[in-house]
């Protein structure tokens, strides 16, 4: 059975083109791929992303749990603060990316993807005995609304009194937001553009969302859907979960050393992840542009000297770039940008220069 | 969405406008808006003789690829050079305008027209 966000009416009134998406009925487009995505660099967009996942965890024993699962260091966090992370497994691979957000002394609430609600949970609840912090899951209670794009403060900031823009990038003020209690506003994005996620409970989404509808319109905000917030994230080198990072994918492979914090103490495969850092990495997430013409595709071969030396994870063409560009996992010799390879597009090699991300300058 | 009502239709969302042994072929205004933006087209089988479903091309849109299959059999004479147009980011001539502007090929039949094509009410009924 697949479930419906509150704001499913909406989408549908707004003529938009709705896919299973994660187990949810989700708008992949209402105007078009590319108006979406450059209303989001230029100006902004309203994404209703209420399938996204959120879990909290508190008691005196939460910090423990959290920095057992997650590969950053939640120790690092105080109130009001973000960071992204994610949960390693036990052989090496990663159950899920996240982003961990401190509510108060002793409560966290961990935002996880859609598809990976029920798995990340039983893994959380698994890993949670023999410590018994307290855990709630309240996706299902619980809208999402992300306003995304250099113009997104200004919307945001009409329906309410706080100050946003002293809100830096991965922060978040809990409280009233547009007549809703214990609402929280986040600046925890995923497009590379100034981003305002607002969680709120279900029975304010809808009117919140046509609040800022009616704001964005003379500012150039736009609905967007699912498409573009996939080429947004893609621009900027920032990695989906099921395409570039799996159960089988290291976060050192994937270039998520910089949240993988081995010194914090001990944690879920953090062994395995030591030692695979002493060996040296066999293979890298990289980014590559195509020097000719092509677009790459989840799943095409990546070829060197006539053997294939890995896969893409993610691809498309760059709206803003308008050329192709992707992510693929190659051999750490091919992983230096300037590095040659070439892409399989219909079983023709076609070439690709390996690139550093993200893709675009911001 | 439109189908007009003096053309048929493929299975694949592909068109065609018979005029003797002249079959003009494009993709049907639900395939453009189901692909999304499209950012080229790449048909590379100018005078090849192709029987119905094989291959003649792809259709790059932002978030998908897709083959295009010949709807008849027959030779590929004429490939529209407007498809070709330069991208300045205005919307792809095969998204606006798919009957018109937006036609791929021109094929010469060499059989019969295939009793597959569909009408434009039941390809109506197909989409949904």
């Amino acid at each position: 059975m697949t479930k419906r966000t509150v704001l499913y009416p909406v989408h549908q009134e707004l003529g938009a083109k709705i896919i299973p998406f994660a187990g949810y009925e989700m708008p992949v487009r209402y105007s078009g791929d590319k108006a979406e995505h450059l209303a989001v660099r230029n100006n902004a967009g309203i994404f209703d992303v209420s399938h996204m996942g959120e879990f909290i965890i508190k008691g005196p024993r939460a910090l423990e749990l959290i920095q057992k699962i997650t590969t950053n260091d939640a120790s690092l966090l105080h109130h009001g603060k973000a960071q992204y992370s994610c949960f390693p497994n036990l052989t090496g691979g990663i159950v899920d990316d996240c982003i961990v957000y401190y509510i108060r002394d002793n409560e966290y609430m961990i935002v996880v993807n859609a598809s990976n609600i029920e798995k990340d949970w039983n893994w959380i609840v698994e890993n949670n005995k023999g410590i018994g912090a307290e855990l709630l899951d309240i996706s299902e209670e619980t809208s999402l609304i992300a306003v995304s794009g250099p113009k997104a403060e200004a919307i945001v900031q009409k329906l309410t009194d706080f100050d946003l823009s002293g809100l830096g990038t991965y922060f978040f003020h809990k409280g009233t937001y547009n007549g809703a209690e214990k609402s929280l506003v986040a600046t925890t994005g995923y497009t590379g553009e100034r981003t305002f996620e607002i969680f709120l409970y279900n029975e304010h989404a809808l009117r919140t969302w046509n609040d800022l509808m009616e704001i964005g319109q003379e500012y150039g905000m736009i609905p967007t859907g699912l498409g573009c917030r996939d080429t947004l994230r893609l621009e900027m080198g920032y990695m989906l979960y099921g395409n570039d990072i799996n159960d089988e994918t290291s976060p050192l492979e994937a270039g998520l050393g910089w949240i993988t914090k081995l010194n914090k103490g001990d944690f879920n495969g953090s062994d395995l992840l030591k030692k695979q850092k002493a060996e040296g990495l066999k293979r890298k997430l990289v980014g590559f542009r195509m020097v000719e013409n092509g677009i790459p595709r989840h799943d095409y071969e990546v070829a060197f000297e006539g053997n294939v030396v890995g896969k893409v994870t993610s691809g498309s063409i760059s709206p803003i770039l308008n050329i192709g560009i992707g992510m693929a996992y190659v051999p750490t010799e091919l992983s230096k940008p300037g590095s040659l390879i070439d892409i399989m597009i219909r079983n023709k090699p076609v070439k690709a220069e390996v690139v550093k991300t993200p893709f675009i300058q911001k | 969405m439109h189908f007009p009502e003096d053309l048929l239709y493929t299975n694949d969302h592909e068109w065609v406008k018979v005029d003797g042994d002249i079959a003009v072929v494009g993709v049907t205004d639900y395939a453009q808006k189901e692909l999304g933006d499209i950012v080229y087209i790449d048909i590379s089988t100018l005078s090849e003789t192709l029987e119905q479903h094989e291959i003649f091309g792809t259709i790059e849109a932002v978030k998908a690829v897709s083959d295009l299959f010949m709807p008849v059999s027959g030779t590929i004479i004429e490939v529209n050079p407007a498809l070709e147009a330069g991208d300045d980011g205005s919307e792809h001539i095969v998204n606006k305008d798919p009957y018109g502007k937006g036609w791929m090929i021109k094929v010469k039949l060499d059989a019969p027209l295939p009793d597959n094509l569909l009408n434009a009410a039941d390809y109506r009924k197909m989409v949904g």
